[in-house]
């Protein structure tokens, strides 16, 4: 029950990108057609559930027996980075298109301080393995949701007059606000 | 490159937030405060002044093939060093910034000012980059912190300045303040911008983050 309610909250309550600001840059950057919005939030739910897995098991049994906590910032940036080189060699032969319309986005999931963000959120918890991996792919499944809805948005908003100083990041991130006051509708929905 | 021209670079021309629109996590996550915002800026200055040092004294010695993860392991180093000293004198401070302390590691201004210039110029140039680009991005959250606190507060630094009777606008410190008030400040800036068609530049893409 309690991993149920951690999922909810990852997708809905806390949303990643609405609520606790994480995976901005790839919010705004990756969202300008539904397609790619949607490829992208596949591969980083992806990596996600990779990460959350891999650094657990890093924590648990080399960082922690070794007396070596201080040093989970560097160990968890180098592991993310390996597993995006994984997914993005993965991308690559599976599918083509995909790739190219990723672009520079893909190596930058590296960067992307959702993926980093969940693995110390699951770190700071004490979640154990299952819920880590669930708590990943909650989050990720949140940020997915975001970034389709907000590429569906968008593609319709690139039809509309906007008047000329709002054109671009403005316009993005007010709809951005609106929509993030729509998720706050869900505060309260569960309590952890 | 003389030294004044750098860190105007940083401030104005090329503000980080306002500008390039990169590192935008932490300009959204945070400012719900002056003093949240002022903090965070000044945090993530140490740590981009003094990888830019760094990461400009091995400039020579970092292979070309495997300089991305020499970058981000030197910047962790100092992340996890300003970590110790906040929790050690800046407890409150501390908790204020949570997760985003450690997230300064993604935060891409940082890795993209170390690939950009750094690692491309002289030390005491890069550290003067890693000053100036830290104080753009430190005066862009302050003033979207002070912003959200006057409007959803009514206070600056926790010091009531509006009036009572005066409505705060309890949305301007939750999250969706965030993106309106930087969407609102960037329309402004734009509108300025169109009013001194000489200096018309390219607005931020997302390109480095």
């Amino acid at each position: 029950m309690q991993t149920l309610l951690i999922f909810i909250s990852a997708v809905l309550v806390n949303n990643f990108v609405l609520n606790r600001f994480l995976g901005i840059c790839p919010f705004l950057g990756v969202s300008k057609k539904v397609e790619t919005a949607l490829g992208m939030g596949i591969a980083v739910t992806f990596v996600m559930a990779l990460a959350s897995a891999a650094t657990y098991i890093v924590e648990r049994y080399i960082l922690q027996p070794l007396d070596l906590g201080y040093l989970y910032n560097i160990a968890y940036i180098l592991i993310i980075a390996a597993l995006v080189q994984l997914v993005e060699m993965f991308i690559k032969k599976s599918s083509p298109s995909l790739y190219q319309a990723l672009g520079i986005y893909l190596p930058l999931i590296t960067t992307n301080c959702a993926v980093l963000g969940v693995t110390v959120l699951n770190r700071d918890n004490h979640y154990d393995f299952i819920t880590s991996i669930i708590h990943g792919v909650g989050a990720a499944i949140g940020f997915t949701l975001a970034i389709v809805l907000f590429a569906s948005i968008r593609e319709r908003i690139a039809k509309n007059h906007i008047p000329k100083a709002f054109e671009g990041f403005p316009i993005a991130l007010i709809t951005a606000g609106l929509m993030s006051v729509a998720f706050l509708g869900f505060t309260g929905l569960i309590k952890l | 490159m003389n030294p004044i021209k750098i860190l105007r670079n940083g401030l104005l021309e090329e503000n980080p937030i306002f500008v390039q629109a990169i590192g935008m996590c932490p300009t959204l996550a945070v400012t719900t405060s002056a003093i949240n915002g002022l903090g965070m800026g000044i945090a993530s200055t140490m740590v981009l002044t003094f990888s830019n040092l760094v990461i400009s004294l091995l400039r020579n010695f970092i292979p070309a093939t495997v300089r991305i993860p020499a970058f981000v392991v030197v910047i962790s180093t100092f992340v996890t060093i300003v970590q110790f000293l906040l929790q050690a004198y800046l407890p409150s401070l501390n908790a204020a910034l949570g997760i985003f302390i450690p997230l300064i590691v993604v935060n891409c201004i940082i890795l993209a000012r170390a690939e950009a210039f750094a690692s491309k110029n002289n030390v005491v140039a890069s550290a003067l980059d890693g000053i100036g680009m830290g104080l753009g991005f430190t005066s862009a959250l302050f003033i979207i912190g002070c912003v959200r606190e006057l409007i959803g507060a009514g206070s600056l630094f926790d010091i009531a300045i509006l009036p009572e009777f005066f409505p705060r606008t309890i949305i301007m410190i939750l999250p969706p303040g965030a993106f309106i008030t930087l969407g609102a400040l960037m329309a402004g800036l734009n509108a300025l911008k169109a009013k001194q068609p000489s200096k018309s530049r390219e607005g931020g893409s997302c390109k480095h983050c």
